[in-house]
């Protein structure tokens, strides 16, 4: 093209502007690629993306207390929580009627649940309740407000009151609070008594044994995947069946022979009392503590690391450690000033995913964890199948989302994300 | 050549063997002296365990018999870091993670120089290859020419004795390839630095070095400066391998005054320089002329010369010379060279020639 002076736009040979027009010619190859890759796309928006939005959601989604006890949560709006009293008959009218519709339809013990998460013992008045409202005719059979207080005297409690009526909006920070070991006091968000938090001591105690997990995969897989990358093929290959050959494994299998080899009367003990090294009755406690899980799950994550090193090491020209070493440096130097920092988007790459993947792991902490060397992922597995509060669940897991996300975004600030290579 | 240490050899191999395997030698008795300040190059096809003697010379290799020694003083079991040699990789081999000046500052670090000592002497050398302006650049960043310069300017800054360069042109194009071959020797002359060069490029090491020597199957075939190189090799190998050759076999009849009188295969008789000890009456050889030094024009020729007839098979014009290839006894891959002057006669195919040449350009060498 010659119009290089030209300041308007490149035209075609037919007048139409350039870009429009490769515009055109190109648009049938991305409709083509993307036709391609459309049942990938579709799968992971049905089976990956969607599940979690909708689990997102769940974790401030309330909609269950307004939507089953509607007529209740617009007469109680007016109520002052500060008064120190019950609500007056009116709120007391709504809740019957609510009550009875919502004991038709057999949904009042699911409210009750729900509200049960945040004050323990709603659960059963509205059990009690709901069993006696099935029988009231809500024109004829008032006043409620003695009804409900011969059901039960805590009808009459403001505090249950009160979670009534914070918990009648649609959405709620409840969850999270909650995750946080924060409760909706009376003036806004208050810290659960000492001896009710739970989950911070988790949160904390997850990174920093991730932390120790990657730490110690990075220091045992380092001369690994040196050696892996190092030796002649035919014995590297060797080597690398070796490294996977957990893969080849299962899961259970291995965390089982963990067992095998750290409990009380396990291997290791039984051959340290046997050498003499260890007194009969004071053994090792290796395991069901947090000792058992980092030496576990080092070990099996540490594949992840091994194999991102060994493809970076792979691409690092060993001419470069001659030159170091023909320039007057000794072997330490060259390796720590010339090959080290060559090899440091190996031990990133590995570290992103050893550390992401020991932060949701379950079963092993699980298994050799005890109570001490639980995670959190393991409390987040206990609410969705224990207990049924999935908002907490929901909660707890878009915290650990949220957590490993800022955390590779600082990861991105300090290191760069363009230092990441998996070979 | 004698195998005892003379004392004003810089660079000395005496009775060097390598091997990898114990089973084969990949280095058969390398003896060698290089004065100070001499550009040597070693010449080889790959194999001939050039690169290897190198690798000893440079420590990353370790000689399986035999002794290395660097200004009079056995280096073997010395390590490759304390040796002080600088050297030129085949692929740069510059540290990618560091700028230019990081990558020349290294060696003056592990030297524990002080801060504006080491700035000095980067700049210097950084300047003295003339790439003064790329000191805050990646290796990455510069094209393959300057990566050259760069990889010489630090295998230079710590002002090493003996440079060893490793194929260091091999990934260069043709052009820049023949300018940095000027810059080299050029630099190396002027800095009185001693070169070995290691290449299998013959014409890079004809234009570069004081002295080549000629390796094959783990020898030194012949180590002489290039022009005798050329002009009087020593066996067929080194006159196959340097330059354009053309080679006629035949039998020795007898040996007077210094010239040989050979019967060629095909029964006709030249004239030929005996060079080789195997050339005696009644042994088979391999005669070599340089395609220039051929002559058809009858005028020019000695009077008395033996002639062979020849026929023109194909005519090349090169613009400065003109390249024939003749039938010349049986031999259909003969090639005449031929100045392109403008009373040149051109030869045309088919044509029948006499040719013929000096007795001393003809020489006879082992079969």
């Amino acid at each position: 093209m010659s119009d290089t002076t030209n300041s308007g736009p490149v035209l075609a040979a037919d007048g139409t502007p350039l870009k429009r027009s490769l515009a055109r010619a190109l648009r049938m190859q991305k409709i083509r690629a993307l036709m391609l890759i459309a049942p990938l796309l579709l799968f992971v928006l049905l089976t990956f993306i969607l599940p979690i939005a909708d689990m997102l959601f769940r974790s401030v989604e309330n909609q269950i207390v307004s939507e089953t006890l509607p007529r209740t949560v617009v007469a109680l709006a007016d109520w002052d929580s500060e008064s120190g009293e019950a609500p007056d008959e009116e709120v007391f009218t709504a809740l019957a009627e609510d009550m009875k519709i919502a004991a038709e339809a057999k949904l009042h013990t699911r409210v009750g649940s729900r509200l049960n998460y945040e004050n323990p013992g709603i659960s059963s008045l509205f059990r009690k309740a709901g069993r006696k409202a099935k029988k009231w005719d809500i024109e004829n059979d008032g006043p409620f407000k003695e009804k409900f207080l011969d059901i039960h005297k805590n009808w009459g409690s403001p505090d249950v009151w009160r979670t009534i009526q914070v918990y009648s909006p649609k959405l709620t920070n409840g969850y999270f609070l909650n995750a946080a070991d924060m409760k909706k006091g009376a003036d806004g968000a208050e810290w659960r008594p000492e001896n009710e938090q739970i989950y911070w001591t988790l949160f904390i105690r997850t990174l920093i044994m991730s932390l120790a997990i990657t730490t110690s995969c990075i220091i045992l897989g380092y001369p690994v995947a040196w050696i892996l990358a190092n030796l002649p093929s035919r014995s590297a290959n060797l080597l690398m069946i070796l490294v996977l050959l957990p893969f080849w494994t299962s899961l259970l299998v291995r965390t089982s022979a963990w067992k095998v080899m750290l409990q009380q009367q396990g291997v290791i003990n039984e051959t340290l009392v046997w050498l003499g090294l260890v007194a009969d009755d004071a053994r090792l406690v290796m395991i069901n503590n947090q000792f058992g899980t980092i030496v576990a799950m080092t070990h099996i994550l540490l594949p992840f690391m091994i194999l991102p090193m060994y493809s970076v090491m792979q691409t690092i020209n060993p001419t470069y450690l001659r030159a170091a070493k023909s320039l007057g440096a000794t072997n330490w130097t060259s390796f720590w000033r010339v090959y080290f920092p060559q090899s440091v988007p190996g031990i990133g790459a590995g570290s992103i995913l050893v550390f992401i993947l020991s932060i949701g792991y379950y079963i092993t902490p699980e298994l050799v964890g005890g109570t001490k060397g639980v995670f959190i992922s393991n409390r987040i597995a206990f609410h969705i199948s224990s207990s049924l509060n999935w908002g907490l669940a929901a909660a707890l897991g878009t915290i650990l989302l949220v957590v490993v996300l800022g955390l590779y975004w600082a990861y991105d600030k300090i290191v760069g994300i363009d230092n990441v290579k998996l070979g | 050549m004698a195998d005892t240490a003379t004392n004003d050899a810089f660079v000395e191999f005496a009775r060097v063997q390598k091997s990898y395997d114990g089973e084969t030698l990949v280095v058969k008795d390398l003896n060698l002296q290089m004065p100070k300040g001499e550009f040597l190059t070693m010449l080889g096809p790959s194999g001939s365990g050039k690169t290897t003697c190198l690798m000893m010379l440079a420590g990353f290799e370790t000689a399986t018999h035999g002794e290395i020694r660097l200004d009079g003083r056995e280096i073997n079991n010395i390590p490759p870091h304390k040796r002080g040699i600088g050297m030129v990789f085949q692929n740069y081999a510059l540290f990618p993670h560091m700028t230019i000046a990081e990558n020349l500052s290294f060696p003056l670090e592990v030297r524990k120089m002080g801060k504006s000592e080491r700035e000095e002497k980067i700049k210097r050398a950084l300047d003295m290859v003339e790439m003064g302006a790329f000191g805050g650049r990646r290796p990455a960043q510069l094209s393959g020419g300057q990566q050259q310069r760069v990889a010489l300017a630090r295998a230079l800054v710590f002002e090493p004795e003996l440079v060893l360069m490793d194929e260091p042109l091999g990934a260069l194009d043709k052009q820049l390839r023949e300018k940095m071959q000027f810059e080299i020797t050029h630099l190396a002359h002027e800095l009185g630095i001693t070169t070995v060069y290691v290449t299998h490029d013959q014409t890079e090491a004809l234009t570069m070095s004081d002295r080549v020597a000629v390796f094959d199957d783990g020898r030194i075939q012949q180590l002489d400066p290039p022009d005798t190189l050329y002009e009087e090799p020593k066996n067929s190998f080194v006159a196959q391998f340097i330059g354009e050759n053309n080679t006629l076999e035949g039998v020795v009849k007898e040996i007077n005054n210094g010239l040989a009188l050979v019967q060629l295969d095909g029964g006709e008789l030249i004239d030929c320089k005996p060079v080789h000890d195997s050339v005696v009456p009644g042994a088979r050889t391999r005669v070599s002329i340089r395609p220039e030094r051929v002559e058809y024009n009858k005028e020019r020729l000695q009077e008395g010369a033996h002639t062979l007839k020849a026929e023109v098979l194909e005519f090349i014009y090169m613009g400065d010379i003109f390249r024939t290839r003749l039938r010349v006894a049986g031999n259909d891959e003969f090639v005449i060279k031929t100045r392109n002057a403008p009373d040149q006669v051109r030869l045309k195919p088919g044509q029948q020639i006499e040719i013929g040449w000096l007795s001393e350009d003809c020489r006879a060498l082992d079969a």
